[in-house]
């Protein structure tokens, strides 16, 4: 939705506003109450890029919309700092890094605490304007007489007053809000964001600090809410103290949940609903205080059923309406895509390995006493492992052999007890699982673990970029299409798994064989020097199989990998060597032929029914 | 400096504070626990305990009715809760059960405003319990010691049912692993609706047993519901003797630093919230693994 046409959003957003001042006053709207819809629009601009798109609920945004205020009136009515511009900007500065500072704390859980922890922060924050700061922030009177702002041009000086001649003034704001934040939501950080927001796990494995990225949004979020607090004190000439409060905080929320999160502008239209029906109601229909139990119920009812908000349900009525489904219908290609001959894909080129100058040869891996003990149960013991440069190694085991914990341990999702890992000659024993894939190696899961909510290319993109960008990097303005040889990559991969006529479909309109070649292309996307594989093969059917077995011979040329499956025939079929684990140790390693007339393997699957696997 | 009676009255405020987060945050937990649903509305059930015992107070003057009736009413108004919307969210995001239950947390405490205003009621504490009890060295309001008694009997009582019972061994079944005792034939959305009563009901008991120590407001709630979270994070989310521990830490230092300035004990609540995720994440009693 956001990237029809370049700056089409820009161009439109930059008509509406200067068109409002001539229709609103039509429809009924006080020049204030407009302004006061941009205050809280721009605040929300921040608070949808947190919220919205990197899935962080904060109901904690008050204290940085009050932090930002009070420092920008403190400034320009207690320092007698001349320069309200300036000051909003100092003041949006020390939002950001008390934003900074509160991220570092609130940021070390996820989810509900995270959620639980903001809710406290703004109580502090409260309670810390009233009480021990009240000398600066005037207590329960706020901060009165806060001047507004002029712009000297040097040929002339713009003063911008109240009603609609300060509304130019907050419209350009909340516009240069918008461009602002559209570029970061196209840039590489907000493709990141939607990844944190849709698999926190995945997007870690394939590379990102989410941890930094997750701090990025926060101090956005703080940055926006403290420049809108700035605003709020300039536009009622007084700065109150309940911009603190967290019913601020919670007006925030409900807004950005009713005008429809992650569109950005949903934070202005469920302002706009908001004010508006404060004032039809308690004026219009003489409800008096109902008015806010009415909103009330208007906003669960919209959580229940209208999930994406009044912009989302806009959209989904207007898809309906034209019959145009999201980028095509799904099931009717599906057969052909499924029947593109594999061999095209063997054709298409390798990427280059991660290393080129590496003559490789010797281990690539190598596994020493590797042991894993839940309490008293020993998942994995004293496994030595290696894999050479270029091989394609397979392991197999009964269930509950150890398998995916062994796999674990390799990719440093899951630290051993005891006994290390050396990795391209590097000791990756207790490094985590970003790093480990910033070196060369990932996994694909068994469990498929993609962007749920994301279309097939922005899923390959967001792997690719790791490998392109390094796990964390702020390049918040830069469109991410610039990147040199994103593009090339994300085809390839495509190419490579098969899925170049579903680029454009959301993940969740895919097939299942389909969503499993896409998990292997998340792996691949990131351009790993050793490729792990957990059960690439489960859930499918035989057809899929050959396929996917032919895809993954494809895969191989150029690059070591680790295949684990229950499929004994595909295996034996891919492997040079295999690796037999039972009851987390290594029970017998050799070429497939080996394996297949081993009697310890045969005794360990079939219980001793000899001969039954060669025959 | 320290003028000691007065602070070993402070202790003794600090423990009926504390004795009340604990029983109102057990109630939290144990709904988060086994739901995995954050009620964002539990401090509103504790307001509605509140007035509902008022209600049912300025009708019969009758302070255990009242703690009856208070409690009863929370617990169906929690079970209606979890049948009519509840229960529609326990597979969309833990974002939508936020924001669902904080919407209805604003609608319970603007229906309380409109029906009974925004001024303040007061319920007085029974008469066998009015009064100032002497204990040797100290004069202390005699409800307010009784509270404390209160609150650990209904403490004991949930201990017993969380420990000692058949639903208790679900409820803590379903704490660690939901899916799988769902998978072992029991009805976990029976199990899961008793345990939101249960739980709101906690919230809704400590309401009305509150009401004579301040006087209630709609908005009574919502501070309550913050010191809540940080009892929960400081004991561990879902552990109920974390509750405890963390409602008895979180009373003491609300307490004990009003007595030097009020205006600090929210900030150093935060501080000791701060030191718990530093130095362990999970909460003093709380295990890994599970949010």
């Amino acid at each position: 939705m956001l990237k029809q046409r370049r700056y089409l959003i820009e161009i439109l957003t930059a008509a509406a506003l200067i068109a409002a001042p001539f229709v609103l006053p039509l429809l009924g709207f006080a020049p204030n109450t407009v302004n006061r819809i941009l205050v809280w629009g721009l605040f929300g601009l921040g608070f949808d890029i947190l919220f919205g798109f990197t899935g962080l609920l904060s109901f904690g945004q008050s204290a940085f919309y009050g932090t930002g205020g009070f420092v920008a009136a403190y400034l320009l009515t207690r320092a007698g700092f001349p320069n309200v511009i300036l000051a909003l900007i100092i003041g949006m500065i020390a939002a950001a890094a008390t934003g900074y500072l509160i991220g570092l704390i609130a940021l070390r859980r996820t989810g509900i605490y995270f959620a639980m922890i903001t809710v406290a922060i703004a109580e502090v924050f409260y309670f810390v304007e009233f009480n021990p700061l009240s000398d600066f922030t005037g207590g329960e009177n706020g901060l009165p007489g806060v001047p507004t702002p002029s712009l000297n041009l040097g040929f002339t000086t713009l003063h911008f007053t109240t009603g609609w001649s300060l509304y130019q003034f907050i419209a350009f704001c909340y516009f240069l809000g918008v461009v602002i934040a559209l570029r970061i939501v196209r840039s590489p950080v907000g493709a990141i964001f939607s990844a944190i927001r849709d698999n926190p796990l995945r997007a870690t494995a394939v590379g990102h600090n989410i941890h930094g990225y997750k701090l990025t949004a926060f101090v956005i979020a703080a940055a926006y809410a403290g420049f809108a607090g700035g605003l709020l004190g300039v536009l009622q000439a007084f700065m109150p103290p309940d911009a603190f409060m967290f019913d601020t905080s919670g007006q925030l929320v409900m807004q950005t949940a009713i005008g429809g999160r992650g569109t950005l502008f949903g934070p202005l239209v469920g302002a706009a609903v908001w004010l508006s029906l404060q004032d039809f109601l308690q004026a219009a229909l003489g409800l008096g205080a109902a008015w806010k139990l009415v909103l009330g119920i208007v906003f669960v009812l919209l959580v229940c059923f209208l999930r994406r908000g009044i912009i989302g349900g806009i959209v989904d009525l207007y898809s309906f309406l034209t019959g145009q489904r999201r980028a095509g219908k799904p099931v009717e290609s599906e057969p052909q895509s499924d029947a593109a001959p594999a061999s095209e894909i063997a054709a298409a080129p390798m990427p280059a390995p991660h290393r080129p100058d590496d003559r490789p040869s010797g281990p690539i891996l190598q596994a020493k006493g590797l042991t894993k003990r839940y309490g008293g149960l020993l998942a994995n013991s004293d496994i030595d492992f290696t894999v050479n440069h270029g091989e394609l190694r397979g392991i197999i085991g009964p269930n509950g052999a150890g398998k995916s914990t062994f796999f674990k341990m390799l990719t440093c999702e899951v630290h051993p007890t005891s006994g290390s890992i050396t990795f391209e000659g590097r000791d990756i024993t207790g490094m985590n699982v970003t790093d480990v894939c910033q070196l060369g190696l990932t996994k694909s899961y068994q469990v498929n673990q993609l962007f749920a909510g994301l279309t097939v290319r922005e899923n390959l993109v967001i792997a690719a970029l790791s490998g392109l960008r390094g796990k964390f990097k702020l390049d918040l303005f830069r469109s991410i299409d610039s990147i040199p040889g994103l593009a090339e990559r994300v085809e390839h991969t495509l190419a490579l798994v098969n899925l170049t006529r579903r680029t454009d479909t959301p993940v969740a309109e895919l097939a299942y064989g389909e969503k499993r070649r896409l998990e292997i292309g998340l792996a691949l996307a990131t351009s790993p020097s050793l490729l792990l594989l957990d059960e690439p093969l489960a859930g499918m059917s035989p057809r899929e199989r050959v396929e996917t077995v032919k895809l993954l011979k494809s895969i191989s040329r150029g690059r070591t990998m680790i295949i684990i499956d229950h499929d004994m025939d595909a295996l034996f079929e891919l492997a040079e060597r295999v690796t037999v684990l039972q009851e987390g140790r290594v029970l017998v390693e050799g070429t497939p032929e080996e394996i297949k007339n081993n009697s310890t393997v045969q005794e360990a699957y079939l219980g001793g029914v000899h001969g039954v696997l060669a025959a | 400096m320290i003028n000691w009676p007065n602070f070993v009255s402070q202790l003794f405020n600090g423990l009926a504070l504390g004795a009340l987060l604990a029983l109102i945050s057990s109630g939290l937990t144990i709904i988060y626990g086994t739901l995995g649903v954050l009620n964002l509305a539990h401090g509103a059930m504790f307001m509605i305990g509140g007035y509902a015992g008022y209600l049912t107070y300025s009708y019969t003057e009758s302070f255990v009715l009242a703690v009856i009736a208070g409690s009863l009413f929370v617990m169906l108004l929690g079970i209606a809760m979890e049948r009519i919307i509840i229960r529609h969210f326990y597979h969309r995001p833990h974002e939508d059960q936020l924001l669902v239950t904080f919407g209805l947390g604003i609608c319970f405490v603007e229906i309380v405003r409109l029906a009974f205003g925004s001024q303040s009621q007061i319920v007085p504490p029974p008469a066998m319990l009015q009064g100032i009890t002497s204990l040797g060295f100290l004069l202390y309001p005699t409800y307010r010691l009784a509270v404390v008694g209160i609150v650990a009997v209904a403490l004991g009582g949930l201990f017993l049912v969380l420990y000692r019972t058949r639903l208790g061994m679900i409820v803590r079944a379903g704490i660690e692993d939901s899916v799988m005792v769902d998978s072992l034939g029991i009805n976990v959305y029976r199990v899961f609706m008793i345990v939101f009563g249960i739980g709101a009901m906690a919230a809704g008991f400590a309401g009305i047993v509150n009401a004579p120590v301040v006087s209630l407001t709609p908005g009574i709630g919502d501070d309550i519901l913050v010191q809540t979270f940080v009892v929960v994070v400081i004991g561990g989310v879902g552990s109920f003797p974390g509750a405890i521990l963390g409602g008895l830490i979180a009373g003491e230092i609300i307490s004990i630093t009003s007595m030097f300035n009020p205006g600090y004990a929210y900030v150093m609540l935060f501080v000791a919230m701060t030191l718990v995720l530093v130095l362990r994440p999970h909460g003093l009693l709380g295990t890994q693994g599970r949010e």
